[in-house]
């Protein structure tokens, strides 16, 4: 992995150069093990405390209840829908009234939306279309737990396949649960051309960081999407999240990347991915894929949409396997 | 004080907007409101007012950012209209929560379906208990004053509540009156620059907004705040109303009494149709009966004791609501005659439906309202509501169904 290297912000190489000072502090109503919060958590590392987090109804909404937040920085709670657009009207007013000399310009801050894949994928996607569209200089954090994870896991459009949700169950007419497969957001938000874009695991601190710090250099939409384990809808034990985190990453599942302005590498390429079924098995929302009996069927197609994934990806890089 | 010059009531929006010298501008097109942020766009693209204009994705979308903008600290104008404010909806309830000021011009237009362009009052009425004021304008000239009154009462720190400002699509959008401009210099006399207190976002110095809260008894009290706020805004209203009337000799009260001193029978009606009502009252006149109208300019915070006071003795009112909420009939129609229930000289009531979808309020159908008024005057009982509707209007209609193979008994 190669990256600029920018006049103020070098690029990190062990994990003792993330910065130990807390900018999410421990305390929240989320549940423990929760692989998006870590995930934003180490980003918060590199955004630092002068932030405002514009949120969108999902699992996050209740780090801030009143009267307490955990983090150092600001929060607006907006709807469902339109946190990009409140990004914009914050980024908007403090533009102007910088410009205006009502306010200091230290008083500025980095607007960060904070949103969960469901209202990412599917209720948000026009209005954050809108703020790409117009160039908006903004962060977007989206924590991909697969599934509308407050109101009870159903599914979203970034559930994968063959995961079962409380809205695709398992039924005889339905074996494999999702029948959809998962949106590929990368590839709609990389089609506007963002000024930089990134996918992130909690369990690869060295890339977040070094993606988050690249990112702040650069002006323009900034949008990751963090792969977000999540013990409570995929029913695992908490103490897994890093090893389904991990999982996910080695066995191609989840593709670590980024795309500046357009052009995308992968950040990280296992020399050998391990097969899907070491990240499906041990989840409880794939366990009808290998209990009372094997769906083969299921297991493969999952494999094959993986590897067919990666074929393309060693085609079009050259990159030896 | 500058001469009247003739403007669209659109005009006179964006001139309030430019007069109130706002900072931010997120917009969204839907006739009939279009040409107020043309003109805002324009002004901006010109270098004329210092705003960050923004063309938004939607009115959803619009109205978070409005909502954060003025988060963030800065004045914040916008304008929409029937399915745009509706589409907004769910965020007109989240930054009144926030407790931010901002002025939302509303240009009326009748709601689908069937989809018209013409206005009544179904869409703004709809937004009644979303928290924001509402103030609804009669003239071009009251569409500017009510902008810059309501930037005040937006942002007293007793209120901060977002203002919807009303104006009838066409009937006022398009058509031109003149109006006198109130000076610039003046206007940021009486309308200082917005110093957010409590509500913004800075980099020294965090805050939270929209945060959750758990178990009732918060969320009953941030409520609670709300209903005071506006409480507040009636008192408010009324000072601003006073100091505006001294500076630029115009007078603005909650409601308005046209003809009432001695009247014995009472229209009520609002916005730009009440110039209507006007001129039926001095045709009855003119006949020597004693009938005057009260006009509803503020709608939110409801001012049910200057309604009270004023039509408690009188022997018969009528309401006329240019809108409809189909099963139950007026939609202030209940909040008028709340307001006098405890009132020992209570008047009849009668409940008209007129003006829907731009329909004229034709002089036949005020004579019937007015027939209707002195037989419920001496008790009769009267059909309510009473739904306008003219005999020609019937064989039109008629004609129109004809021709759509959708002949029925009208
Ligand atoms: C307009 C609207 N519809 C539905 C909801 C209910 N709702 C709240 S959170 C949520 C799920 C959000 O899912 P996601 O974005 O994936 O975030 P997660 O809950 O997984 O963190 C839903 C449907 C809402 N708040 N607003
Ligand atoms: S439900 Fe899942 S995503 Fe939501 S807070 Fe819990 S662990 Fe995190």
């Amino acid at each position: 992995m190669t990256l600029p290297t920018s006049p103020e912000l070098e690029s990190i190489k062990t994990l003792k150069q993330i910065a130990r000072e807390e900018f999410i502090l421990p305390g929240t109503a989320i549940c423990g093990g929760c692989g998006g919060l870590e995930a934003l958590r180490l980003a918060a590392k590199v955004l630092g405390p002068k932030t405002v987090f514009v949120n969108a109804a999902g699992c996050f909404t209740l780090l801030a209840t009143f009267p307490y937040t955990p983090f150092k920085g600001s929060w607006l709670y907006t709807t469902m829908a339109s946190a990009a657009a409140g990004a914009q009207g914050v980024r908007d007013a403090l533009d102007v009234l910088i410009a205006r000399g009502k306010l200091p310009a230290e008083d500025d801050v980095e607007v960060v939306v904070v949103a969960g894949d469901g209202s990412t994928y599917d209720m948000a996607l026009s209005s954050t279309s809108g703020a790409l569209f117009r160039g908006l200089d903004f962060w977007y954090f989206c924590y991909d737990n697969e599934s509308y994870g407050n109101t009870g896991m159903q599914m979203s459009s970034a559930t994968p396949y063959g995961a079962r949700t409380a809205t695709t169950p398992v039924g005889v007419k339905a074996r494999a649960g999702t029948e959809h497969g998962k949106k590929d957001l990368f590839e709609i938000w990389r089609a506007h051309r963002p000024a930089y874009l990134a996918t992130v695991s909690p369990r690869f601190p060295i890339d977040l960081t070094n993606k988050f710090l690249k990112a702040k250099t650069l002006c323009g939409p900034k949008l990751f999407i963090a792969h977000a384990p999540c013990p409570t809808g995929w029913l695992y034990d908490p103490e897994q999240t890093a090893d389904y985190a991990r999982l996910a990453v080695e066995t191609g599942i989840f593709a670590l990347k980024e795309a500046v302005d357009g052009a995308v590498t992968h950040t990280y390429v296992p020399r050998r991915h391990r097969p899907v079924e070491e990240y499906l098995q041990g989840q409880g929302r794939y366990r009808h894929l290998f209990e009372p009996t094997r769906n083969e069927g299921a297991l493969r197609q999952i494999q094959d949409q993986v590897d067919r994934y990666w074929a393309e990806v060693h085609e079009t890089t050259g990159a030896a396997r | 004080m500058t001469t009247g010059q003739l403007l669209t009531g659109n005009a006179a929006a964006a001139w309030g907007a430019r007069l109130a010298d706002v900072d931010y501008i997120p917009a969204f097109p839907i006739t009939p409101q279009t040409e107020i942020i043309e003109l805002l766009a324009q002004w901006s693209a010109n270098g004329d007012i210092p705003a960050r204009f923004v063309t938004m994705d939607s009115e959803h979308s619009m109205l978070t950012a409005a909502g954060a903008g003025a988060a963030a600290g800065a004045r914040v104008f916008t304008a929409t209209s029937s399915q745009g404010l509706l589409y907004g909806f769910e965020v007109l309830y989240t930054i009144a929560g926030w407790r931010v000021p901002l002025v939302l011009v509303n240009v009326s237009r009748a709601l689908a379906s069937p989809i018209t362009l013409e206005a009544d009052h179904n869409d703004i009425l709809a937004a009644r208990d979303t928290g924001f004021l509402q103030i609804h304008a009669e003239t071009c000239q009251e569409i500017v004053d009510s902008i810059l009154i309501a930037y005040r009462l937006a942002e007293d720190e007793r209120v901060m509540l977002p203002v919807l400002v009303n104006l009838d699509g066409f009937t006022l959008s398009f058509t031109r009156e003149p109006v006198t401009l109130p000076p610039p210099a003046a206007v940021a006399e009486f309308l200082p620059a917005y110093r957010p207190r409590h509500a913004y976002i800075r980099g020294d110095k965090p805050m939270a907004q929209g945060a959750a809260v758990l178990g009732g008894a918060p969320y009953s009290y941030f409520r609670y705040q709300q209903q005071r706020a506006q409480e507040n805004a009636l008192a408010m209203h009324q000072t601003i109303a006073e100091e505006f009337a001294v500076r630029f000799g115009r007078r603005y009260d909650l409601i308005e009494s046209f003809q009432l001193d001695d009247a014995d029978y009472v229209l009520v009606m609002s916005n730009a149709f009440a110039t209507k009502g006007k001129a039926a009252v001095q045709r009855w006149r003119a006949r020597g009966i004693k009938i005057g109208l009260l006009r509803l300019r503020v709608v939110r915070p409801f001012p049910a004791e200057a309604i009270a006071a004023t039509l408690a003795g009188r022997k018969a009112v009528a309401i006329i609501d240019q809108n409809l909420a189909p099963g139950s009939g007026g939609i202030l129609y209940p909040e008028i005659a709340t307001a006098l229930y405890h009132e020992t000289q209570r008047p009849p009531l009668l409940s008209v439906i007129g003006g829907l979808g731009g329909k004229d309020i034709s002089e036949g159908e005020f004579e019937a309202v007015f027939h209707h008024l002195e037989r419920a005057a001496v008790g009769e009982h009267v059909v309510s509501p009473l739904l306008l509707y003219t005999k020609l209007e019937q064989e039109r209609t008629r004609t129109l169904l004809q021709i759509a193979g959708k002949e029925t008994s009208l």
